[in-house]
């Protein structure tokens, strides 16, 4: 089986370790050999939270810089901070909607123009899905249902060897039974969105 | 039920490391566990104490690390099944009674797992705890993946048993840290009970029978290393006449990289599972055969200086690398295209061309650095501290937590930081030899963890400072795990009792003790600044639940602030004095996000117009 790799990278209370989880779930659904890692420890105090999946014939749980065959971020700044993880054949997704560093708030350095970022991500990348994902969850109910939107995104891109309804299963299984049928409804709209890019 | 009890062998669950480990440990029928929480080991300790709740497993959160293994000691020492598990610092604060427990040694299986941290994702250094291995006399066992960690655990056991000895079980972040399909196996049936059969000529150790001990701790370890020589552990995949010997998660990247460069028919691999004591004869038989050996271990060259040595010994002068430069670097951890093109260079193969993209355009980022949160009563304690001893000269000694945090700007309470518990220790050196007053802080699991040893420290001596204790109601940082200050009844939990930091300070002699509650500024600036007028060792409390933890309890209830734009002059005294990530700039004015607010009321307490105000809803 090909390998095909992952990198999510995200703000610390974003959801992308639910994200993380629920792909692994369904791999393991589709008996697709799949290695996972990621930081923790940090992540509930507002810093970079990064997660690694590696899917197919491979060992490693890392990915090394340049090597990511797709590349999703939750928030635009951190899209181009991690872009040295991707190659020009990269599949990317980002959320557009940002959430400026503190560091920014008291004059340490300066956002990026949302412009500048998918420009020079499409400049870099083979595919950019650039979208607003709060507004879509927002949409299926939740505003935490980023991380599903997201998901339905990256689904959509077929890079990867899981399929939409081992995804839903996922979903329906692991995550929690309050948030089901948003969770389900904000990875369809993120899938349809994706679509349209 | 927990998800690590399910009694039911073949199925494939997809598990963290730490899972991994925990499950493996369940599997082995470990009956006795105890921790001191510390990342990337936590999980493990968590899920132990879950399924404390619902089985007969016990477990224990111990006070420290050092105390952790010595009530495990005790439960090998009846023929229980034991683990602890701590992080590789840890180690450091168990190696009194690891070096002596290897000359006693166990009579049922014991397991010390230590997590250890290359490149300090949340630690203070990266020390390779392979060398607890050589220091104590131990085996140590290293897997590679999430599914060897669970089968590595129950050999663990194994293996303690065999030898009488406790073994020293070692990973790394990107074992504890990763996920991966695991299959169950069976479960053992745990044996809790056991009986201390009294054997002073094994276990007590004056001299004259430690004497003794050490020559059968000797003997012991030849007896591991013949083990390891013909250990499943210890294996060799491929074929070629160059060689390569890892150990851990490097063995995923070697197996990879190889693969990558079309090398798997020229390159053989010992991977080295079973790596404390070096297995010779394996490692001789295996570097005969080779023109060149790299060797590929993350950290200190542990495995290289053992391999070169047992080289020397045998007369033979192929070249073995190692670390060095063009080679690997004893910093930090390794990935999987670094190992990949050092392996290529090291045995002059056709490298994988780069595919990087070109980031020289991509403009700076600003930095995301960890924050406290949003609310947090460090914060409030931190600004009254800087408020009280406005215009002085202070030096502020710090310690393990997330109130280390603090040391950044604009709080800057944080000058110092060491280890566990050095906060107290380290306040009593600064005051002697400087004329500056010193004003340290620590947290409450931290206190009850070694700092309590040198305020008592402190108040013998007579030494001239100003403790803070950050007594959050819980141990922050890790995960809210509970300390011996905890309220256990509110977490839901029966069985415990609770120690009273007021009640434990004074008890140790401090004469000047005083509890504040950090939210209330007023009152706290004016405590502190009595506590740092007093001469001698003074104690102030800041008590005050962590947000996240209150928050989880449903005890959240403060209203929500916004900044009132008619009201606010653009004084920025909130967003400059005490940075909390809630605030936003929108046009240069100062805006709270009310997501983020916690309402702790810190920011409305110092604007001078009064311009920050509860959220009318």
């Amino acid at each position: 089986m090909d390998t095909k790799r992952l990198i999510i990278v995200a703000v610390g209370g974003q959801g992308n370790l639910l994200a993380s989880r629920v792909l692994g779930e369904a791999a393991l659904l589709q008996g697709i050999p799949v290695h996972m890692s990621e930081i923790h420890g940090m992540a509930q105090r507002g810093g970079v939270v990064e997660s690694s999946i590696v899917f197919g014939d491979a060992e490693s749980t890392i990915i090394s810089d340049g090597e990511a065959d797709v590349f999703v971020s939750f928030e635009p700044s951190e899209a181009l901070r991690a872009l040295g993880r991707c190659k020009k054949e990269t599949v990317t997704i980002t959320n557009l909607s940002p959430l400026p560093p503190f560091t920014v708030a008291i004059g340490k350095g300066v956002y990026p123009e949302i412009d500048n970022v998918t420009e020079l991500l499409a400049e870099k990348t083979k595919r950019l899905i650039a979208f607003d994902a709060v507004k879509l969850a927002e949409e299926a109910g939740n505003v935490l249902s980023v991380n599903m939107v997201l998901l339905g995104a990256l689904i959509e891109t077929g890079v990867l060897p899981v399929n939409a309804e081992a995804i839903r299963e996922a979903i329906s299984t692991k995550t929690k039974k309050a948030f089901v049928d948003v969770n389900l409804k904000a990875f369809e709209l993120g899938f349809a969105e994706a679509a349209k890019h | 039920m927990h998800k690590l009890l399910t009694d039911n062998p073949g199925q494939k669950m997809l598990m963290l490391g730490n899972e991994a480990i925990a499950r493996g440990a369940i599997e082995a029928g470990v009956a006795f566990t105890a921790s001191y929480p510390g990342t990337p080991s936590s999980e493990i300790s968590l899920n132990f104490f879950q399924m404390s709740k619902e089985s007969d497993l016990y477990f224990e959160y111990s006070i420290n690390e050092k105390v952790s293994v010595e009530v495990s000691a005790a439960a090998a020492n009846c023929g229980v099944r034991s683990m602890c598990v701590m992080k590789h610092v840890g180690m450091n604060v168990a190696a009194d009674a690891l070096l002596t427990l290897a000359y006693i040694g166990v009579t049922g299986g014991m397991v010390i797992l230590t997590a250890d941290d290359p490149f300090m994702f949340s630690s203070q250094n990266e020390q390779d705890n392979r060398y607890y291995g050589k220091l104590a006399g131990l085996p140590v066992l290293e897997p590679s993946s999430v599914a060897e960690a669970k089968e590595m655990t129950k050999q663990a056991f194994e293996l303690s048993e065999a030898l009488g000895e406790p073994v020293i079980l070692r990973t790394t972040t990107r074992i504890n840290h990763s996920t991966g399909v695991v299959e169950l196996g069976d479960i053992t049936e745990r044996k809790t009970k056991g009986d201390f059969i009294k054997d002073p000529m094994r276990c007590v150790t004056v001299p004259a029978v430690s004497r003794g001990l050490h020559v059968k701790l000797l003997a012991n370890l030849a007896k591991a290393e013949e083990i390891a020589c013909t250990s499943p552990m210890n294996r060799v995949d491929g074929e070629g006449t160059l060689g390569i010997i890892v150990n851990g998660v490097s063995y995923s990247y070697v197996k990879d990289g190889l693969k990558d460069l079309g090398a798997t028919d020229k390159v053989k691999v010992l991977r080295l599972g079973f790596s404390n004591p070096l297995p010779k004869e394996l490692v001789l038989g295996f570097i005969k055969g080779c023109e060149k050996v790299l060797v590929v271990e993350e950290g200190e060259p542990f495995m290289e200086e053992a391999v070169k040595a047992v080289a020397q010994e045998n007369g033979l002068t192929l070249p073995i690398c190692g670390k060095g430069e063009h080679l690997f670097s004893r910093l930090y951890e390794f990935d999987p295209k670094m190992v990949r093109n050092i392996m290529a260079s090291c045995f002059e193969l056709a490298p994988v061309p780069s595919q990087s993209v070109d980031t020289s355009n991509v403009p700076e980022i600003p930095n995301r650095p960890p924050n406290l949160c949003a609310g947090c009563s460090h914060r409030a304690t931190f600004y009254a501290v800087k408020q009280a001893t406005q215009g002085m000269d202070v030096i502020f000694p710090s310690d393990i937590g997330c109130y280390t945090l603090g040391f950044m700007p604009p709080l800057s309470t944080g000058d110092f930081v060491l280890c566990m518990g050095a906060s107290t220790s380290t306040s009593a050196g600064f005051s002697t030899v400087t004329d500056k007053k010193v004003i340290s802080f620590v947290g409450d699991s931290t206190f009850f963890h070694s700092g309590i040893m040198g305020l008592m420290n402190a108040v013998f001596n007579n030494h001239n400072f100003t403790l803070v204790i950050l007594d959050n109601r819980i141990t922050g940082m890790t995960g809210h795990q509970p300390n011996p200050g905890v309220d256990m009844d509110e977490m839901g939990f029966e069985g415990y009792n609770s120690i009273d930091i007021e009640g434990l300070v004074k008890a140790a002699g401090v004469k000047h003790v005083s509890v504040v509650r950090p939210y209330n500024l007023k009152k706290s600036i004016a405590a502190i600044k009595e506590a740092v007028e007093f001469e001698g060792v003074s104690v102030v409390i800041a008590k005050e639940k962590c947000t996240l933890y209150a928050k989880s309890l449903k005890q959240l209830t403060g209203k929500k602030f916004q900044v009132n734009p008619d009201k606010c002059k653009n004084h920025r005294d909130c967003i400059d004095t005490i940075a909390c990530p809630a605030f936003t700039t929108e046009g240069g004015r100062v805006r709270i996000n009310e997501e983020m607010c916690a309402g702790c009321a810190i920011c409305a307490q110092i604007c001078p117009e009064n311009a920050i105000l509860p959220v009318k809803k």
